[in-house]
């Protein structure tokens, strides 16, 4: 099922954060989401997640508006990877992955151990995101790149219908964020939906079906890579003019230059 | 991890066990196995005194443990402690107030003084925090309780009509499980058996809470209704540990720490090993008091914090070993 949002505004600590924001996000799909720091990419995320309510319009699963899913049918269906990396305890990776499946667990076997369906799934995450080998390690002690890439594991692991993630290239070395960008688009090739909150405009360029600029709590454009990645537009969203090329094998590459005047 | 934590309670629920056992012969008097059921006044002793007192130690050590576990995955901090939330000194207030009145010549009037005290308590916790599910107001809540409560309690002290009311109130605050009955049994044990049941069905969201709350929401879990199982739970089972123990501090701070590392640091796989090492605890340290030759019998609070304070001490200079 897509999801469309309509006319979503929301205001936070007397701030107009979203205003008239609408879209339509499709399955199958890579929709990255582009703006400058504070332009209201994260509160859209998390008002996609249903864990925010807009103050006017709708998020719709279908034809069913979000926010009448009961919560542990959406934690199924919706997959959150937020912004800041939080690890309270000192557990293992392969425990930490695990509480991907949570919500595949019903009320009443939630304490019973992981079905083979879980682990299988907990596996294929960790190998997907090269977890593998520090499955036994303690989560907290591995380094910011490591975390990320466990954290992004965890979300794989609820094979949710939709991944959400909020800056997951972030603290990446440049290998496992190429790494990261594959097994986001796998995940959206055998079907799921992908949004992702990125700022690296050239990973965006190449990862992206489907692009949203937001500028100032609006969206400034959406569409194709080709349509909204352009000069105006970035001149626009970021306030810098930009180098737009191709690479020898002709992947797109968006450097900044400068400042736009 | 599942069959190793599995090996940890059986290990401790064996431990208890005999613990449980040698608690009931030792005392001022000695009372080997064969002298239990031969009637007369040793029987009396071990049925109607070690008995239920062996019981409610064990309640209370478990509701402490439970609670403390729970308290420190809810707050995703290794230092709270199950009185953070203001629920043991408002107990204690009220268990004072009947004091303070004199209402305790009646013995079960005080624990039902010290239960509505808990329940007034958490009612005022409730309509401070509100309906937000935030961790800062609950907690800040929590302290302001506590600090209201407690500064009640020692007015009460301040002002007690009698000299003998102020001992008597002084003592009880220091906790003990002396001269308990099965009536206090009674009284404490379905209140735990609620709370800790709350409290187990909240470990697997406390679990989700380890990613921190905006994880934890995405993964299914409603922060408003956590909070008052934790509340519920936490309420009941301290509550009720207040009402027929006194205060006994230690055992919810200290105990979850010792077990975390055994059972892989997962919150809610720490909740009934606490429960059975804070059982653990307190019957030991109870035994501990009634065998002490000491004129009056030492408090069993004081003796927690005396054992407790030092062991936490090395604990805490191992920390600092590992930090640094």
């Amino acid at each position: 099922m897509d999801i469309r949002f309509n006319a979503l505004s929301l205001t936070l600590r007397g701030r107009l954060v979203l205003q008239d924001v609408s879209g339509h996000l499709q399955k199958g799909k890579v929709t990255v989401i582009l703006g400058a720091n504070g332009a209201g990419k994260s509160t859209l995320l998390s008002c996609l997640a249903g864990l925010r309510s807009p103050d006017n319009g709708s998020v719709m699963m279908g034809d069913t508006p979000l926010s009448e899913i009961p919560v542990n049918v959406r934690a199924r269906q919706i997959g959150l990877l937020p912004q800041q990396a939080d690890i309270h305890w000192e557990i293992n990776v392969r425990a930490l992955v695990a509480l991907g499946r949570l919500p595949h667990k019903g009320a009443f076997n939630k304490w019973g151990g992981n079905s083979a369906s879980d682990n299988a799934a907990i596996a294929k995450a960790m190998a997907q995101t090269d977890c593998t080998q520090f499955a036994e390690r303690t989560a907290m002690r591995l380094s910011g790149g490591e975390q990320a890439r466990v954290l992004l594991a965890r979300v794989l692991a609820g094979e949710p219908d939709w991944v959400l993630a909020d800056e997951p290239l972030a603290n990446l070395d440049p290998a496992h964020q190429m790494d990261a960008i594959s097994c986001l688009k796998d995940v959206s090739q055998t079907g799921a939906g992908v949004v992702l909150v990125l700022h690296d405009l050239t990973q965006a360029a190449r990862i992206a079906d489907h692009v949203i600029i937001m500028n100032q709590g609006r969206i400034q454009a959406a569409g194709t890579c080709a349509d909204v990645l352009t000069h105006a537009q970035l001149a626009d969203a970021f306030g810098v003019s930009v180098h737009i090329g191709k690479d020898e094998n002709g992947a797109p590459i968006i450097t900044p230059t400068g400042r736009a005047h | 991890m599942k069959v190793e934590i599995a090996k940890l309670n059986i290990g401790l629920a064996l431990l208890l066990l005999i613990t449980l056992f040698a608690s009931l012969m030792a005392g001022r008097h000695w009372i080997p196995l064969n002298e239990w059921m031969t009637g007369g006044l040793r029987s009396l002793i071990i049925l109607e005194l070690r008995l239920p007192r062996a019981c409610l130690g064990v309640l209370v050590g478990a509701a402490l443990g439970m609670s403390g576990a729970a308290m420190q995955g809810y707050l995703r901090n290794p230092l709270a402690d199950p009185g953070l939330f203001g629920v043991s000194s408002s107990a204690a207030l009220g268990a004072v107030t009947s004091l303070y009145f004199g209402f305790a010549v009646s013995a079960y009037l005080l624990p039902i003084f010290a239960l509505i005290g808990a329940g007034i308590g958490m009612a005022v916790l409730a309509i401070l925090a509100g309906r937000s599910g935030s961790l800062i107001l609950f907690t800040l809540a929590g302290v302001i309780i506590s600090s209201i409560t407690g500064s009640l309690t020692s007015l009460m002290i301040s002002l007690a009509p009698t000299p003998f009311a102020t001992s008597e109130i002084i003592t009880w605050l220091m906790g003990a499980l002396m001269d308990r009955s099965w009536n206090d049994v009674k009284l404490a044990l379905p209140l735990m058996t609620i709370g800790m049941a709350a409290l187990m069905m909240a470990g697997r969201n406390l679990d989700a809470l380890t990613l921190g709350e905006n994880a934890a929401r995405s993964l299914g879990v409603n922060m408003t209704r956590l909070q008052w199982m934790i509340v519920i739970g936490i309420g009941l089972c301290v509550g009720s540990s207040v009402a027929v123990a006194g205060i006994i501090g230690f055992v919810g701070l200290v105990v979850p720490h010792l077990v975390r590392p055994l059972v892989g640091h997962q919150p809610s796989a720490l909740l009934v090993p606490s429960a059975l090492a804070g059982a653990l605890l307190v019957v030991l340290a109870d035994c501990f008091v009634r065998v002490l030759p000491s004129a009056s019998e030492l408090r069993l609070g004081i003796a927690m914090a005396v054992l407790g304070a030092p062991f936490f001490m090395v604990l805490l200079f191992k920390m600092r070993r590992e930090v640094a």
